[in-house]
């Protein structure tokens, strides 16, 4: 047996070198270079073979690891197991703990400026992957264009506070409004749509929100993007070092110094509220009629049907809901960044959130903490190495898909459990 | 109670209802028999308003229901158990159950209903907090009946019961059937492969054969009836 599988390992992984050579040979072998003004092809075949070499070498190890692993199941060893059943039982305690660190991060010595952005960022990442996984993993809808809530959301909020002066916890509620009928907009099209179908309508549909920002001009200034979005103020004080005459800040009420990271940290704050709403609202609405009724919807829809479950109003709510919330983390980026534009809401950004929902372990709210943590972290460890980031970020993706298929935290809670002799 | 006339269904271009005749009065239990194919769980889902009818008309106390959506015509009084039981197996017990009373307005009498589907299936009671998927298929048929039982329905349709359970067990599902009938009052229109059972059990039957209804009767005289013997029962083996 043994044998066998080394020699049907080598005839893969020699297959897959081939794969890779095809691939990779044209793309990365034949490079055009600009010389004395003509362009020369520059072959790198060295830097091809190295590529070759890692996939062959990879794809024999992974048929090892997979074949060990078919020759271990149903014993409960694995690593990622051990994780997860450590996380369900201290699960509790581990969220309490998980939120009292973010409660005294902006505290902690090390928090400086830097941190705290990539915190605030991954906290944002964090709330649209709840949000998203309320369609996703609740509802059973793969959705490939949420970035078009969170654009909707950012834009609402920005038109609504540059054009009528209102404040942040005014236009909050009002861009969530609009993101939850853009959600409903989507999803009535869609209604008859499933699986692989119901994705590409939503990818088209992330695109049409972009290249209307795009070109409505007179609206939302198309590639020059919304300046001077108004930032949040604490409940009408505003964080300003030299503020107009007469208005009080947040600093001389508080009699404190002035100091830009006052901000920083209520925006932090902020977003970690928003996003703890989110992840609250969705433990809630499990329980609830309409929330068991998503999960029903993607388990068995003709079940739902013979059971008088209306599917039409429930796939509407499930995206109405999760857009709102994506609404509401755009209004967020709108006033954190005080500038937008529609580059910041490519396909990249929903394809992120998917990897984070769907890497997380679809359903699972504390996978998408960590498979956010992981995704985010890693595109920031690799900042200073711009070009290589992409390649991190993929592989990353390839390697949990290999040891992880289901995701990281691939076991979903059951929504009722009774004590310990149920 | 319920009239299904000339109805007829397709699937695209397939037509698998020629025109169905049916009637089933308050308090019977009436059987459908039929081979694969013959449109017994079309007709089911025709009238549940899954598939709707082209032509033909379906009146539930003389209200026409043939274009309704199917979570109207639950919440007027049609449950269905559908065929191959259909649980959400990896949702909890208790959460199918709730999701059976879903059209009671937010399951509001969840409490009696869950005890009166209880009282028909102990079992359940004791498996509230497993997965759906995780019961035997004897459990999941019975958790079906009881789903279907919490939108306090007056009529049931059950679609194979039977289907893939342990013969014991069949006869027991076979009895809780009798049961919903005589005790709570609710009128059964039930699809069976297993035509000796079901025609036993039930007042009248009728004989499905290509989307057209080929015979009916009662159900002892169904039975007896040499062409259903030979064609659908021990004779015909």
């Amino acid at each position: 047996m043994g044998k066998d599988l080394i020699q049907k390992s080598l005839k893969d992984s020699l297959f897959t070198g081939i794969i890779a050579l095809a691939l990779f040979g044209p793309i990365v072998g034949l490079r055009t270079v600009a010389k004395n003004e003509v362009l020369v092809v520059e072959p790198k075949w060295f830097v091809v073979l190295l590529i070759v070499i890692f996939c062959a070498v990879g794809r024999f190890f992974i048929n090892i690891y997979s074949y060990k692993k078919e020759k271990r199941r149903g014993e409960p060893s694995s690593f990622g197991k051990a994780i997860s059943n450590f996380l369900d039982e201290k699960g509790a305690q581990i969220a309490i703990a998980a939120i009292a660190f973010s409660i005294i991060f902006p505290f902690m010595p090390f928090a400086d400026r830097y941190w705290m952005d990539i915190a605030i960022m991954m906290m944002t990442y964090i709330m649209l992957g709840w949000g998203l996984n309320i369609v996703i993993g609740l509802a059973g809808l793969l959705d490939l264009g949420y970035v078009a809530f969170y654009a909707v959301g950012a834009y609402s909020y920005a038109l609504f506070a540059i054009h009528f002066g209102w404040s942040f916890w005014i236009c909050l509620p009002i861009a969530g409004l609009f993101a939850g009928m853009f959600g409903i907009l989507l999803g009535f099209p869609v209604l008859r749509l499933r699986g692989d179908y119901l994705a590409i309508v939503t990818l088209a549909f992330g695109e049409m929100i972009r290249i209307l920002l795009l070109n409505w001009y007179e609206l939302t200034k198309g590639p020059d993007g919304l300046t001077g979005i108004p930032r949040p103020s604490f409940f009408g004080l505003p964080f300003k070092r030299y503020p107009d005459e007469g208005v009080e800040t947040f600093h001389t009420f508080f009699g404190l110094e002035y100091d830009p990271m006052q901000r920083i940290v209520f925006l932090y704050y902020l977003i970690l509220v928003l996003a703890l709403i989110t992840n609250a609202f969705t433990i809630k609405i499990r329980r609830l009629p309409v929330g068991r009724a998503w999960e029903a919807l993607r388990e068995d829809e003709i079940a739902c049907k013979s059971l008088g479950v209306n599917p039409r109003n429930t796939k509407l709510t499930a995206f109405a809901i999760g857009a709102m919330f994506g609404g509401f983390a755009g209004s967020f980026f709108a006033t954190r960044q005080a500038f937008i534009s529609p580059e910041s809401f490519t396909f990249i950004e929903s394809a992120i959130i998917v990897a984070i929902v769907v890497l997380g372990g679809m359903g699972s709210q504390t996978g998408v903490v960590l498979s956010t943590i992981f995704l985010i972290g890693l595109i920031e460890v690799f900042r200073d190495f711009e070009s290589y980031r992409m390649v991190a970020f993929g592989g990353a993706m390839v390697l949990i898909m290999i040891f992880r298929p289901r995701g990281i935290l691939a076991k979903r809670k059951p929504t009722i459990t009774m004590g310990k002799h149920g | 109670m319920l009239n299904i006339s000339k109805v007829e269904t397709f699937y695209g271009n397939i037509q698998a209802l020629r025109g169905v005749d049916v009637k089933v009065n308050e308090g019977e239990i009436v059987a459908l028999i039929g081979s694969n194919g013959a449109g017994k769980s079309t007709l089911l889902m025709t009238i549940s308003g899954v598939n709707k009818a082209a032509t033909g008309e379906i009146f539930f106390d003389s209200k026409s229901i043939a274009n309704l959506p199917p979570h109207d015509i639950v919440n007027l009084g049609i449950s269905q158990v559908p065929e191959g039981r259909r649980i959400f197996s990896r949702l909890t017990v208790e959460d199918n159950l709730r999701l059976g009373a879903s059209v009671n307005e937010k399951g509001k009498n969840f409490d009696q209903d869950s005890k009166d589907v209880y009282d028909l299936f102990p079992v359940l009671k004791d498996r509230l907090s497993q997965r759906g998927g995780t019961l035997s298929g004897g459990e999941q048929q019975m958790l079906a009946i009881g789903r279907a039982m919490m939108a306090r329905p007056r009529v049931l349709l059950l679609d194979e019961p039977s289907l893939g359970i342990a013969p014991k067990l069949v006869n027991q599902i076979f009895a809780s059937i009798k049961n919903i009938n005589k005790e709570k009052k609710v009128t059964v229109f039930l699809v069976e492969q297993n035509a000796k059972k079901a025609l036993e059990l039930a007042d009248r039957g009728y004989v499905l054969v290509n989307g057209k209804i080929s015979l009916e009767g009662l159900g002892k005289d169904l039975l007896n009836n040499p062409d259903v013997q030979a064609a659908y029962l021990e004779g015909g083996k």
